[in-house]
């Protein structure tokens, strides 16, 4: 029997590196992967604490984090394409419109 | 049972590493491909942690679905000039600061409760239909939030149509 404790600290793994990439790349894309591992680490630790306490609440609570994932996803990546069909870049420090 | 760590270790390395290479790699269709690798090692976590349905639903919905959206942008997006270019900002110092105070307080928050919430014995009594108890609970105890999500998918949809229209 695995202990819950392994799951969180895999699921901490996970989050961290998650935030490294969202932190320090430049390209808006990977920014939005690493956000999608973030969640995904969320996930684990909702399942594995469903696991723990042996009821289903928190796999339903995963299903509702992976929609949001997917609408995050669908609506990140059209914003993506639209600033890249005016601007040409996906770099994040070039999107600077707003600055002067 | 050994058996079950086997997989559980591997399956959570696997995981890891491909993470870090996902963050790590310069050219954005290797990132895609490892962050693929991270999430059907996640799915085999599911799959160990007696979660049946929402192992299938992370290798349909997430690599079968999401990932091909990214790699469809990827495809439409990727410049030959990026890749030469940084791939890193000027902040990491402070990233690193910031990820590991933050990582040290989830840690610590961990340390604190492992005793209370007793994680070391998980209660591992899981319903054995599992698909079956997961569609009982979203039907009948979480039918509004389903019914929102419904809602939120469809306000994606037409937000993710809106932004890609070639001309708004």
């Amino acid at each position: 029997m695995i202990p819950t404790e392994a799951y969180l600290i895999l699921s901490l793994a996970l989050f961290t590196i998650g935030v490294v990439g969202v932190l320090t790349r430049r390209n808006v894309i990977i920014v939005l992967m690493s956000i999608e591992l973030i969640l995904n680490a969320v996930n684990i630790n909702l399942v594995a604490f469903s696991r723990h306490f042996g009821s289903v609440d928190g796999q339903v609570f995963a299903i509702f984090i992976i929609t949001d994932a997917a609408a995050e996803a669908a609506v990140g990546l059209g914003i993506i394409l639209a600033f890249f069909r005016n601007r040409e870049t996906v770099l994040a420090d070039e999107m600077d419109m707003l600055k002067w | 049972m050994i058996l079950n760590q086997i997989l559980f270790y591997f399956f959570a390395l696997l995981a890891v590493g491909s993470a870090i290479l996902m963050v790590t790699r310069r050219n954005v269709v290797h990132s895609a491909v490892f962050l693929i690798s991270t999430l059907l090692a996640t799915a085999g976590i599911f799959l160990q942690l007696q979660a049946e349905f929402l192992f299938v639903v992370q290798i349909i919905l997430y690599v079968g679905g999401i990932m091909v959206l990214f790699v469809f942008v990827i495809m439409l997006v990727n410049l030959d000039v990026a890749l030469r270019q940084i791939q890193f900002n000027r902040q990491k110092y402070v990233a690193a600061v910031l990820t590991l105070v933050l990582a040290a307080q989830v840690f610590f928050a961990l340390w604190v409760a492992r005793a209370g919430l007793n994680l070391a014995n998980p209660a591992d009594k899981m319903p054995v239909r599992n698909t079956e108890a997961i569609g009982d609970a979203i039907f009948q105890r979480y039918m509004l939030p389903f019914e929102i999500a419904s809602v939120l998918l469809l306000v994606a949809m037409i937000g993710a149509v809106v932004m890609a229209k070639r001309r708004v």
